[in-house]
């Protein structure tokens, strides 16, 4: 039954049809994971081992309700990405498609497993496959985007490596990577050093691979410099695959509280959090480019994930895994816009954006909606996640978290306002006159209705999928009360 | 004693604005009778819909509408209790007359972008019928934010320079005021209390420490400041005066303000109730802190000769009467209070409706410009002369009869120098309004110009906001029991309001 969640994947390299068969990889991927998550909601956690061989010896994989959530949004995000980026992707990789859409299988495939995967050594071999996936994409953008990928490369290593270092000091003192078997073990007896020197090294690979600062270097010229096709896909997911992977660590390989008491590590996010929600959200200000902006967003917006995981309480857990999707259909929305204008007309400049809320309609609509979102207008789906993690630093007397989650609010206000407004109320080229030279009562001036008739949406497929997005970040806020109540607190207890 | 029963009418109220708008935006510029139409008909839907519910409001049976579980245990829950009706009825009505004139002025000022003007116009109606309605602490929160975007695109009309920095002031202070809402209401339900309005105040048999108190209340209270302009979170309101004046005549006298004021009500009494303000001495500091705003606003108003400016600080002045009103915890202060947001309502209507009219006819915003305007303008002038009278407190107009209540309310709980100040306001307001009713029907104009009455859309509803600002004095309980209901909140929070002067009635 797993099996329909990784099948999709090599054996559809270096296909002309490249984008059929990835689009039908991927939402085959997003089916199975739909009904993963139904089977599990009924019947409880699936366990399936790999090759028939029992747990211990064998690689297990184990579905819960965590990660049944968390497949569920990495593939379904992947599959509207795919769909509207397929121009994008038609361009860019040129004669390359099929091996593009083969290494995007590739990462999609080492995403979801990651997610799945119930041992530890597995995790770190799907964590490689994701990495050198989205590396290979990145590499594609040429030029910058290929020092980009190599300083991405360099860390992305390094961060594996740490990872893997750790997973090697725990199977030292435990002798399993069974990550069921492993918290039992470590609950019985967690004193020894070993353990302690494998979660720092754990959490250290983990923090770079979700882009903590100061860990996060690699991720601004990442974002900024890959194609298009490439970093509106890897943004959404990629890094909240990472996130995930932490909070797998709190619930199912440590036991509970050892991150706490024992090794300070859920302080260390705490700090590290608060820290990167306000330097990314600062950094974002000053940004240009818009998907510059929008990386350093997502370092801010992954600091909040770490904070809700630092806080350790089932509110903060939840306020972190809501925030996984949350942020995953928010950003999936603003980059599919930001690329779909790049596509229509080349602007890749914030201060370019003048008079896109008119040529763009749709398009310009669905950014909106991901940028309220962002900041937290209720009932958008952002609002809920920061509704969750100031009730958890309530909860826990952090004020602090709680002061620093509302004023980020404010912070993404300022700078997705910018865009907002340059959009929106700065006038088109060449300024339309104002007013009063026209006949009694005409609003619109000629010229201003002249431009309008230029106005170019992004083509259907492109603007369908960012629309979709777009309405599912208020869908979602609007229903996360059910994702909450039936997956997220029974996923957590 | 209040009963509950299951209606979706609140909703529909809340849902009708959101249609009109839906209409507006597919109809669009080129049929733009048809579009502009579509306010004025919904409006006049929403006003009768509301008062559907009152017959079943003043018998003590509050229609409410559960939507959906927003957050485990909270529910997003609208209920047309007497406050939120007042609220509601005085929006909605109001909103026939504006949406009138508005389509007058915008036409008069050849406007551009006219369909997203009504749009965000008709939006912020539906969500000021949302926060009026709304039943706990995260719904008010969900449309209190609301409010505050869909008003935002109205400050931004004209798009200039100065339209989008006032603009950007007034999304950083009521966005920040928003989180402070947003905050506090966590830490409510963070102490394991239902977020449901109670009057009286949801707190008031909980036992909670008083430094949480007093943190809960700077919370909420900054929240809720902000858009009633309390000083010195006022800021944004004189510089919000760059919209187009129908913006600043419903949002900016009756939608957002009125909405920020209408929060205070329900904080005071209906989350944190009397006992706990007193208990926590916390009164004191939300009285002196109106008492203040109250007489520097109106000094201020003084200053400016800019019509509308004068009016945004007459605006700030007259809020801080409801709040102190409120915060005076009495029975007879707070049905002044609630009768002040009425009176108010339509009597700075018609201040903006005339600002408007004149500027949008002749080009004049001055008070010094308006010299003998009134000969030319009689039925404008004629209507700011009503309104003048009313807010400068004389005798029967609106503001005369809820100044009379928020005074005696104030000596009824010993406190005579809020009655005082309310006084000394009452003189300012003279002060400031009177000299531009002298300049227009005392002196002579200085130009050659016959003006005379502006577009009849213009004119017709700011004559009836005149009339009814003078008709509500003699009348509070015609047509929607605006007295009653007051009343019946007052009554409900504070205890009976004694030795109601059949006068009133």
């Amino acid at each position: 039954m797993l099996a329909a969640l990784i099948v999709p994947v090599v054996a559809r390299l270096r296909y002309e049809l490249g984008f059929i068969l990835a689009l039908a990889g991927v939402g085959l991927s997003a089916a199975a994971s739909i009904w993963s998550l139904v089977y599990v909601l009924d019947n409880g956690t699936m366990h399936y081992n790999l090759g028939g061989w029992a747990p211990p010896v064998g690689i297990e994989y184990v579905v819960d309700l965590i990660s049944a959530f968390v497949a569920v949004i990495v593939t379904s995000v992947a599959t509207l990405v795919i769909i509207g980026t397929r121009r994008w992707a038609d361009r860019e990789a040129g004669d390359r498609l099929g091996s593009f859409y083969g290494l995007v299988m590739l990462l999609i495939t080492g995403l979801v497993g990651m997610v799945v995967t119930g041992d530890l050594f597995n995790l770190f071999v799907f964590l490689e496959i994701s990495s050198l996936a989205a590396y290979a994409l990145v590499f594609l953008g040429g030029g910058r985007a290929m020092l980009a990928g190599f300083r991405y490369l360099i860390l992305g290593s390094v961060g594996g490596s740490f990872y893997m270092l750790g997973v090697g000091f725990l199977y030292f003192s435990t002798g399993t990577l069974n990550m069921g078997e492993m918290k039992d073990i470590l609950t019985d007896d967690a004193t020894a050093r070993s353990v302690q020197a494998g979660a720092a090294f754990i959490f250290a690979g983990l923090g770079l691979k979700m882009a903590l600062v100061p860990m996060h270097l690699w991720l601004p010229d990442a974002y900024t410099f890959a194609p298009s096709s490439v970093n509106t896909l890897i943004a959404p997911i990629m890094t909240k695959v990472g996130a995930y992977a932490m909070i797998r660590m709190f619930l199912s390989v440590f036991p509970d509280g050892y991150l706490k008491d024992v090794v300070p590590i859920g302080d260390a996010l705490l700090v590290l959090g608060l820290i990167g929600i306000i330097f990314g959200s600062v950094a974002a200000m000053s940004q240009k480019d818009i998907r510059r902006m929008l990386a350093y967003s997502s370092i801010s917006q992954l600091a909040l994930i770490a904070v809700g995981v630092g806080l350790g309480t089932p509110l903060g857990l939840v306020a972190a895994l809501l925030h996984i999707m949350n942020h995953a259909v928010m950003k999936a929305t603003l980059f599919m816009a930001a690329a779909s204008v790049r596509f229509t007309s080349g602007i890749t400049q914030v201060a370019d954006f003048t008079g896109l809320g008119r040529r763009m309609p749709f398009t310009m609509g669905a950014f909106t909606l991901g940028a309220l979102a962002m900041v937290g207008i209720p009932p958008a789906t952002g609002f809920f996640s920061k509704w969750y993690a100031v009730q958890a630093g309530i909860e826990s007397s952090q004020w602090i978290v709680v002061a620093v989650v509302l004023v980020s609010s404010l912070l993404t206000a300022v700078y997705l306002f910018r865009i907002l407004e340059s959009a929106y109320l700065h006038p088109l080229q060449p300024e339309p006159s104002h007013g009063h030279d026209v006949p009694d009562g005409f609003g619109e001036t000629e010229q201003e209705l002249a431009l309008e008739a230029q106005a170019r949406e992004a083509p259907l497929d492109m603007a369908i999928p960012t629309v979709v997005l777009g309405l599912s970040t208020v869908v979602l806020g609007v229903l996360n009360a059910v994702i909450v109540i039936n997956i997220l607190e029974p996923g957590i207890a | 004693m209040i009963e509950t029963y299951s209606s979706i009418t609140p909703l529909i109220a809340v849902l009708l604005p959101v249609a009109a708008a839906l209409l507006v935006l597919l109809t669009g510029e080129r049929f733009r009778n048809v579009r502009d139409s579509w306010s004025t008909i919904a409006a006049l839907v929403m006003v009768a819909v509301v008062a559907s519910m009152l017959p079943d409001v003043l018998d003590g049976r509050v229609p409410q509408t559960t939507i959906i579980e927003i957050s485990p245990g909270i529910d997003i829950m609208l209920r047309a209790d007497s406050a939120g009706m007042i609220f509601a009825l005085l929006a909605s009505s109001l909103w026939v007359l504006a949406s009138v004139y508005a389509v007058g002025y915008m036409r008069a000022e050849h406007e551009h972008k006219q369909t997203r003007f009504f749009v965000a116009y008709a939006l912020s109606l539906g969500a000021a019928a949302g926060v009026a309605f709304s039943a706990n602490l995260l719904t008010f929160v969900l449309f209190y934010e609301l409010l505050t975007l869909v008003t935002f695109p109205l400050v931004t009309h004209r798009e200039t320079e100065a339209a989008i920095v006032a603009g950007r002031k007034y999304l950083t202070y009521t966005l920040s005021g928003g989180l402070m809402l947003i905050g506090g209401t966590a830490w409510v339900h963070m102490l394991g209390i239902d977020g449901t309005f109670v009057a009286g105040g949801l707190m008031a048999d909980e036992n909670i420490s008083k430094a949480t108190a007093w943190g809960l209340l700077m919370l909420l209270m900054v929240g809720v400041g902000v858009k009633s302009a309390v000083m010195p979170l006022h800021g944004w309101l004189p510089s919000a005066m760059v919209a187009p004046t129908p913006v600043s005549a419903l949002l900016h006298a009756v939608a957002v303000v009125k909405a920020g004021v209408f929060g205070v009500v329900r904080m005071i009494v209906f989350v944190f109730g009397a006992e706990l303000l007193r208990e926590m001495d916390a009164w004191q500091v939300i009285a002196v802190l109106a008492a203040a705003t109250l007489l520097i606003g109106s000094m201020l108003a003084l200053r400016h000769d800019n019509l509308k400016r004068r009016l945004a600080y007459s605006t700030i002045s007259h809020l801080s009467y409801i709040v102190l009103g409120v915060a005076l915890l009495g029975p007879i202060a707070l049905t002044g209070a609630l009768l002040h947001i009425v009176g108010h309502g339509v009597t700075k209507i018609t201040l903006f409706f005339v600002a408007g009219t004149i500027n949008a006819h002749t080009h004049k915003e001055n008070v010094s410009q308006l010299d003998g305007i009134g000969r030319q303008m009689p039925i404008t002038m004629g209507a700011f002369t009503l309104a003048a009278l009313s807010m400068a407190g004389v005798p029967p107009f609106v503001l005369f009869t809820s100044k009379f209540y928020l005074g005696w309310g104030a000596a009824e709980v010993d406190q005579q120098i809020f009655m005082v100040v309310y006084l000394v306001s009452g003189v300012l307001a003279a002060g400031y309004l009177f000299p531009v009713v002298y300049r227009a029907f005392w002196k002579r104009s200085p130009d050659h110009v016959a003006y005379g009455e502006a577009d009849m859309r213009m004119v017709v509803p700011l004559a009836i906001t005149g009339v009814l600002a003078l008709f509500l004095g003699i009348a509070p309980n015609l047509p929607f029991s605006f007295f009653e209901l007051a009343t019946n909140v007052a009554t409900a929070a504070f205890g009976p309001v004694e030795a109601l002067a059949g006068g009133a009635r």
